[in-house]
C-alpha cells in the first residue's frame, strides 16, 4: 500500500508530439493518499485509461514522474510495481480452476504453498466463491470472471494499489449493483488503494472518496461528490456530472451579479479575471418557481420518476428546473428564482467567482 | 409440449440429393465391387469379406499402411510445433503483417502436381540446384531416386514447405483474437513468457489448432500426388504410401476387388482416426 504521487505527467502517443493536440495527457500533477478510494470520471477518449496503465506501467509517459511511497517508479515493469489491475473484459486463465486462477499470482512470485493456501482461502471467503474454488474458471458467468479478476488483484497482500478499468462494462445492470457493494466492501476490508475509471457518474459516485473529472487529456477537477455537484470549477463538470446536467447560460459579468437576457442574477461571490466568455452556471436543482422573478415560457415536462424536468424558454435560451411536485403545465408562462449561492459565473469554461464566506 | 416443425428437412433435399449423385451412389458401387470378383463381361460372382480379410493379411497392404502412418506421424510432428513457431514469432501489427501472410500463403497456392514437379527438379543430383549443391558443394551423398532415406527425408522436407503454412495461418488467426488485456494482466500477474504461452495463447489456440490437426492429419493420410510426381512410390516401394499403393492395385493391376475393399479399409481407419484425435482435443470442453 501506497501513496501515489503523479507529478508532472504527460504522455503522447506520437513519437515527436508537437503543440498541446498532440497530448493524450496534458500535465496531470495529482496526490493520492494511501489507501483511498478514487475514481477517474470523464467520456471516452479523455485520457483515463492512458492515465491508468501509465499507473500500472503498461505504458511509459513521455514526460513526468510517478513515485509510489516518494519512490521513482516510472521506469519500472509492471510486474515490479507491485500493483494490480482489473479489465473491462474479465481476464481469466480457461485451462485453471477458479482456485488456481487466485493463486497464479502468487505461485507466479514464488510464495511457498502454505501462505498461498491461506491467501487463496481468505480472498475466497470475501468474494464468495469460496465453492467454486475446484471448479474450472472457463464456465463460470462474466460476473463471477470478473470477481476472479479482482481476487488476482486483492491476493497479493503487498499491492501499491488496485486498478479497474471500467470493470462493470460486462456485467448485467441488476448484478452491477451487487459487485460495486462488493467493491466498497473490499475496500473497507483490505485498505489498498484503488483507482476506478468509468464514464460513468453514478458508478464514480458511489465508489469514491474523491473523483478526478477528465476531460480531454486534462484534469479538470478533483473533489468528493459532494463537491463535483455543489460547486463545479468547470461548466464540463457541471454538465457531465448530475442528470440533467447543470444549465450553462450566456451572460454578462458585472459585479456579483450576472445579466442573462435583460435579467439581473445574483451570484454566490464577485466575480473575478476579465474578457472571455462568460456563462452563468447553475443547476436545475436550485431553481425555483414564484409568483416573481426571471419570467418563462415552459415547452415541455418530463416525468422521470422522483420528479420533473421542466424546460423552459427565457428569451431564446433554455432553461432546465426541476420540480419536486407540481409542476407548471406546458405552455404556461411562470417565474424562475435562481439560488444565489448556487449561481456562478464562468470564464471560458472556468469557474469566476469568489466562494461566498461562510 | 412442444411442436417441432419438420420443414427445414426439405430445404436440406436438395444438398442431400447432390451429395448422393456424387458420393453416396459412387461410393456404393465401390461397396459392391469389394464384395464381388469379375473376370470381365460384365460378370459378377459373390465373393463375400475374402478381399477384406487378403487385404488386411497381405503383406503389402500391412507395409503401406506402416509407411502411411509414419509418414503423418513425422508430419504432424514437425508441422504442429513448427506451425505454432512460426506463428508465435510474426508481428501482430505493422507494415510487415501482410507481407508475411502472403508470403506464407503461397506455397498452399501452388497446385500438388506442380508441387511435385519443382521438388523433383529441384532435388536431383547433378541437375537440381539442391541436389547439386548437397553432392557437389556439400559432398553429402544425396540421391532422392536411389536412396530409401534420402527420398524419405526429401517428401518429409517438401510437405513441410507445402503444408506448415497451413498450421501457421491457423495458429496466427487464433493469436491476434486475443485481447491485448490477457498479455496486460499475465503481465501483472507476472506470468513468465512460458506461462503466457501455456496458459494464455495455447488455451486460446486450441480451437483452430484441433482444426490444423485434423487437417493435417486427413490430408497427410490421404496424400498422393506430391510424392507419385517426386518418387513415384520409390526407389522400391520405399515411399509407396496407402494412396499410391491403391492407385497401383486399382489402375495398374486392373483388380477391383481388393482395391475396393483396400478403399474402404483406407476411409474407415481415416474416419476413425480422426474421430479419436476429435475426441481427445475437445474432451476438455465437455466438463
Amino acid at each position: 500500500m501506497a501513496q501515489i504521487k503523479l507529478s508532472n505527467l504527460r504522455h503522447s502517443y506520437m513519437p515527436a508530439p508537437k503543440g498541446p493536440e498532440d497530448y493524450a495527457l496534458k500535465e496531470i500533477d495529482v496526490t493520492w493518499r494511501d489507501g483511498g478510494a478514487y475514481a477517474l470520471l470523464g467520456p471516452s477518449g479523455c485520457g483515463k485509461s492512458t492515465l491508468l496503465n501509465i499507473i500500472s506501467g503498461l505504458l511509459t509517459p513521455s514526460e513526468g514522474r510517478i513515485l509510489f511511497d516518494d519512490q521513482d517508479v516510472t521506469a519500472l515493469p509492471p510486474d515490479q510495481r507491485n500493483i494490480a489491475q482489473v479489465f473491462q473484459f474479465p481476464v481469466i486463465y480457461d485451462t485453471m480452476t477458479v482456485g488456481e486462477n487466485l493463486a497464479f499470482p502468487l505461485k507466479n512470485r514464488g510464495v511457498d504453498a502454505a501462505t498461498i493456501k491461506r491467501r487463496v482461502d481468505e480472498i475466497a471467503e470475501m468474494l464468495d466463491v469460496t465453492d467454486m474454488l475446484n471448479t474450472r474458471a472457463s464456465g463460470l458467468s462474466p460476473d463471477n470472471k470478473q470477481k476472479i479478476s479482482m481476487g488476482r488483484g486483492l491476493v497479493r497482500d503487498d499491492v501499491n494499489a488496485v486498478m479497474f478499468d471500467e470493470p462493470l462494462t460486462v456485467i448485467d445492470p441488476h448484478l452491477k449493483w451487487k459487485l460495486r457493494s462488493k467493491l466498497k466492501e473490499l475496500h473497507q476490508r483490505v485498505k489498498a488503494t484503488m483507482i476506478y475509471v468509468t464514464h460513468d457518474q453514478t458508478e464514480a459516485l458511489t465508489f469514491a472518496d474523491e473523483v478526478v473529472v477528465m476531460q480531454e487529456g486534462e484534469v479538470v477537477q478533483i473533489g468528493t461528490p459532494v463537491d463535483l455537484f455543489e460547486r463545479p470549477q468547470h461548466t464540463f463538470v457541471g454538465h457531465f456530472i448530475g442528470s440533467p446536467g447543470m444549465n450553462v447560460l450566456p451572460c454578462e459579468a458585472k459585479g456579483d451579479r450576472a445579466i442573462f437576457e435583460g435579467h439581473e442574477v445574483l451570484l454566490e461571490g464577485t466575480t473575478n479575471g476579465e474578457g472571455g466568455r462568460t456563462d452563468l452556471g447553475i443547476r436545475p436543482e436550485y431553481i425555483s418557481f414564484g409568483e416573481t422573478g426571471i419570467p418563462a415560457h415552459v415547452t415541455k415536462v418530463s416525468d422521470v420518476g422522483r420528479h420533473f424536468v421542466v424546460s423552459a424558454m427565457v428569451g431564446n435560451t433554455a432553461v432546465k428546473a426541476v420540480a419536486e411536485h407540481n409542476a407548471p403545465d406546458p405552455g404556461s408562462h411562470v417565474y424562475l428564482n435562481f439560488k444565489a449561492e448556487q449561481s456562478r459565473v464562468y470564464r471560458d469554461g472556468w469557474i469566476a467567482t469568489e466562494e461566498r464566506a461562510q | 409440449m412442444r411442436t417441432e416443425n419438420q420443414k427445414a428437412w426439405f430445404f436440406v433435399l436438395p444438398v442431400l440429393a447432390l451429395v448422393a449423385f456424387n458420393a453416396l451412389v459412387p461410393m456404393m458401387t465401390v461397396v459392391n465391387y469389394s464384395v464381388q470378383e469379375t473376370f470381365g463381361n460384365n460378370q459378377f460372382f459373390w465373393e463375400g469379406l475374402g478381399w477384406f480379410e487378403q487385404i488386411l493379411r497381405s503383406d503389402r497392404f500391412q507395409a503401406a499402411l506402416g509407411r502411411q502412418f509414419l509418414f503423418t506421424f513425422l508430419i504432424l510432428l514437425i508441422e504442429v510445433p513448427l506451425g505454432i513457431i512460426v506463428a508465435l514469432s510474426m508481428p501482430r501489427k505493422g507494415f510487415w503483417v501482410p507481407v508475411c501472410l502472403v508470403l506464407m500463403a503461397l506455397p498452399m497456392l501452388i497446385p500438388w502436381n506442380v508441387v511435385g514437379s519443382m521438388w523433383n527438379i529441384f532435388t536431383l543430383p547433378k541437375i537440381g540446384l539442391m541436389g547439386y549443391f548437397l553432392n557437389d558443394v556439400l559432398g553429402i551423398n544425396y540421391d532422392m531416386t536411389q536412396q530409401p532415406l534420402s527420398a524419405w527425408i526429401t517428401v518429409i522436407v517438401m510437405d513441410v514447405w507445402h503444408w506448415t503454412s497451413l498450421v501457421v495461418l491457423l495458429c496466427y488467426a487464433g493469436l491476434v483474437s486475443i485481447p491485448d488485456a490477457y498479455y496486460q494482466a499475465a503481465k501483472i500477474d507476472g506470468a513468465s513468457p512460458w506461462s503466457v504461452f501455456r496458459y494464455i495463447q495455447l488455451p486460446k489456440m486450441k480451437t483452430v489448432l484441433t482444426i490444423a490437426v485434423l487437417l493435417r492429419f486427413m490430408d497427410s493420410f490421404n496424400i498422393y500426388t506430391e510424392p507419385f510426381v517426386l518418387t513415384g512410390g520409390g526407389p522400391g516401394n520405399s515411399t509407396t504410401l496407402l494412396s499410391i499403393d491403391l492407385v497401383k492395385i486399382a489402375l495398374g493391376q486392373f483388380d477391383l476387388g481388393p482395391a475396393a475393399a483396400m478403399s474402404l479399409i483406407y476411409f474407415a481407419i481415416t474416419l476413425l482416426v480422426s474421430w479419436v484425435f476429435y475426441t481427445l482435443m475437445t474432451k476438455d470442453d465437455a466438463q
